[in-house]
This record gives structure tokens, sequence and C-alpha cells, in this order.
């Protein structure tokens, strides 16, 4: 048994908030770099340009890169010989988000009713999702997510007799509608199988995979590249105005389903996709 | 393209405005005003109920934006854009009483570009997440209106040289739909 006081979560999630929202992913950056090599297409070339101008003013100045510094999503995976003492968790998270939004000069753009629309001011509740994993630690993964791309998500229940041409047809349909409005150059996160929820969920944490990793499976691996490569000649490109860099990745999460259903979600997340992640 | 800038003034003079097309970059100087989704809700029914609205929006800009808050050596926080698409209930009511530019990202409807067309309105758009480095063309800030919506509420704002590209010009001519333009 481990105990772990829930004020360290709370500082762990403050400097999470601030961080991720200053400092842009490193493959993020790198992805930009190699592309502006290749780019003949002078608008985008000129559109990633200020896209990393704007990520070096980012860190030098501890300033947000986007002003939308999103809605808090948090991944708790929680070992299950760890105690928590001092307080309610929940609290606590929602403690550090506050903070780590104030402190941070971060905007607060939470309402409290979906639609009476009262801002909390203080960019508080966050949608927070508990693991209980093996071992002794707690793995924090946060995400600071914007709503431009959010919302050009979508979740569609397909019928098994669609099968992949069926999935493949609903991201791409999703990718165009979602056009500039989504902040490309985009990562596209897919959830397949398991319930409604369940593929929301899994295709919430693709979005945050590495954008160097590779699936596991072969076959996912393989159509996650070819989804890439359809999906960049869409000619969307950096901010909707064309381009060979319409994403940065797709990347593909699944789980087993029901003998009826064929379940998935579509996560689409922008260009400074903002996420960070601490092991206590 | 740092060579030959074209700088465009918010006093912009209508012929100017008819020379512009879409898919060009402009960098606009002078004072505009900000307005995201509640702001525009709130004039809107003020329009509906024959009520005064807090500012002249006559031949005026807004922009679609909620700044973040600007630390103190700042005169605002960053900046940038949001999804124009949302306000397209809105828009033609306001460009109706006198609005003619708006700044934002993405789509309009077929309803927003006609009215565009037909009161010879502009939409530019603003580089989406970009907001660090847009906070440097904004020299001062002050809410004028709807302070209870936080983020949210109207601004007025005096910008220099912010880069703009043209998405809809006074002919109707939409940059997403025609990238040929570019």
């Amino acid at each position: 048994m481990r105990e772990i006081n829930v004020s360290i979560i709370k500082e762990v999630v403050k400097d999470l908030c601030m961080s991720c929202n200053y400092n842009v992913d490193k493959n993020i950056r790198n992805c930009f770099l190699e592309n502006i090599k290749v780019e003949t297409n002078n608008m985008a070339k000129e559109i990633i340009d200020i896209y990393l101008k704007n990520q070096d003013l980012a860190r030098e100045e501890n300033i947000p890169i986007c002003q939308d510094t999103g809605m808090v999503i948090l991944f708790l995976d929680i070992g299950q010989e760890v105690h928590l003492v001092g307080g309610n968790i929940k609290e606590a998270i929602n403690l550090g988000v506050a903070q780590g939004y104030e402190e941070g000069y971060l905007r607060k753009s939470i309402v409290l009713d979906p639609i009476n629309r009262i801002n909390t001011k203080n960019n508080t509740p966050a949608v927070i999702h508990f693991n209980i994993v093996e071992g002794n630690n707690i793995r924090i993964r946060l995400l600071a997510k914007g709503f431009g791309s959010e919302n050009m998500s979508k979740l569609k229940m397909l019928k098994p007799s669609d099968g992949y041409e069926g999935i493949k047809n609903f991201i791409l349909e999703t990718v165009k509608e979602a056009g500039p409005n989504a902040c490309p150059p985009i990562i596209v996160g897919v959830g397949i199988g398991g319930t409604m929820e369940k593929c929301a969920l899994i295709a919430k944490e693709a979005t945050i995979r590495s954008l160097t990793d590779k699936n596991e499976d072969p076959f996912w691996a393989k159509k996650e590249l070819e989804l890439l490569e359809e999906i960049n000649k869409l000619n969307i490109g950096p901010a909707g105005f064309g381009g060979n860099l319409t994403s940065m990745g797709v990347k593909i999460n699944t789980y087993p389903t029901h003998i009826a259903g064929l379940p998935v979600a579509v996560n689409i997340s922008c260009h400074v996709t903002r996420h960070e992640e601490k092991i206590i | 393209m740092e060579n030959n800038k074209k700088i465009l003034y918010t006093t912009i003079q209508n012929r100017d405005i008819n020379n512009l097309r879409a898919g060009e970059m402009v960098y606009l100087t002078g004072d505009i005003y900000l307005a995201r989704d509640a702001a525009h809700k709130k004039l809107v029914e003020l329009i509906d109920s024959n009520k005064p609205l807090p500012f002249d929006i006559k031949n005026q800009v807004v922009y679609y934006a909620g700044p973040c808050p600007n630390r103190p050596e700042q005169v605002i926080g960053s900046i940038g854009p949001t999804t124009s698409a949302r306000m397209d209930l809105y828009s033609p009511k306001l460009i109706e009483n006198g609005l003619i530019y708006m700044i934002g990202k993405g789509y309009r409807n077929e309803k927003v570009k006609e009215s565009i067309k037909k009161y010879k309105g502009i939409y530019f758009i603003a580089i989406s997440g970009a907001a660090a480095l847009m906070s440097k063309c904004v020299e001062s800030s002050k809410v004028i209106c709807f302070e209870e919506l936080g983020t949210e509420a109207v601004r007025k704002i005096k910008i220099k040289e912010l880069p703009l590209i043209v998405g809809i010009d006074t002919l109707g001519n939409d940059v997403y739909n025609n990238k040929f333009l570019l």
C-alpha cells in the first residue's frame, strides 16, 4: 500500500494545465518542420511558418498557443495499491484546474449548464476518467481540448455489414465536413468497437497517442497509414487554404464489440493538440 | 509576401473593398470590436425588441474572438478566431443593420454569403491557432459591454496590421470553394 496525498495530484494538474497550453507537443513541431521542406503550396508554407513562429513565442513568453485553452480532460490510471489521502480527489483535481487557469492567464471557457450557459469563471469542472490498474503509481494524462475541433467530431453506430469500407467512408466524410473549422492540420482519433460511450472514449485517447507510435496490430497499423495518405490528398491543408498537410496522424483504437454492432467515433483534434502526461 | 504587404484600414473606402478578392492576404489596421456567440445572441435580441445597441455597428468590423486574460505586461492575452459558422444565425441581421466586415475562421452558410453580396460586405479569415503571435497586433483593448460574459464580453480593440485572408469578397466568391484563386 502506498499513500498519496491528493494535494500532490492537485499540484500536478495545475502544472500540466499551464505547461500544455504554452508548450506544443514536440512531435507536432517536428511534423511542421518536415512539411515545410516539401510543401509546394505557397500559402500552406506561409501558414505553417506562422504556426512555428506562434509556437516559439508561446514557449518563450509563457503565453497560450491558442486563445481556446480548452476544456480539461483527465485520464487517471490509479494503481490498485494506492491509498488516496488528504481529501476528495475530484475536488483536488478541479482545484488544480482552477488554480492553473487563473495563475496561468488561461481562458475560462466552461459554462455550468449547457442551456443556461453561465460561465463558471474558473474553467471547471474538468471531465475526469478514472481507471484502476495494477501497481502503486498514478498515471495522469491531461488534455486541454479546444472546441473548434471537438465540435467537428462524430459518432455513428454502423452495421457489421458496413465493414471497413463503411468505417473509412465515415472517417473521410467527417474530415471533409470538418474542413477549416477544425483548425487543420488535424490529428484524427478513431475509436472502433465497444459500445456507444466506449468508442468515444477510446477515440479521445487515440488523439493523444504519440504521433510517432505505430499501432500494435499490423492490420490497423496499415489502415492508419492508408487513411492518413487518403486524407492528405483532400487538399484541405493548413487552416483550410489547401496543401499537402491536412492531417498529422490517424490513430485508431479498437475494442471488442457486440455481434450486432460496429460503433465508430471520430474525434478530431487541432494543430495545437495539447496534452501532457505525468506519473506520480 | 512580407515585402508587398497590402495594408487596409478599418475606415476602408468602398472602392478598395470592391477590389479585394477571396484568397488575398491583407493586413488590417484600426479599431474593431470583439463579439462571439453569447454577445451575438444579446445583440440580436436587442435589435428584435427595437432597443438601441450598446455600440454602433454601422460600417464596423466585428471579430469573432474571445481572448485569454492578459499578463500584467500584456495589452491582451492570446487571441485568435473562433468558428464563424456559429454566428451564421445572427450575422444577416447584423449586416442588415449596418455591420459590414466580419473576421472569423471556417465556412459561412448561403444566407450569410447572400447578405455579404447584397450589402457589399467582406468576410475575413484570421489564422486559427496562431493566437500568441496575433496578440502582438493588438495595441489597446477595452471591455465596452456585457462584462458579465467573461471572455465573451464585447471589447473594442485597436489592431495594427493583423494578417487576414479574404474569405468571402463583395461578389460572393468563397475562398474555400475557390482554392484556385490563391
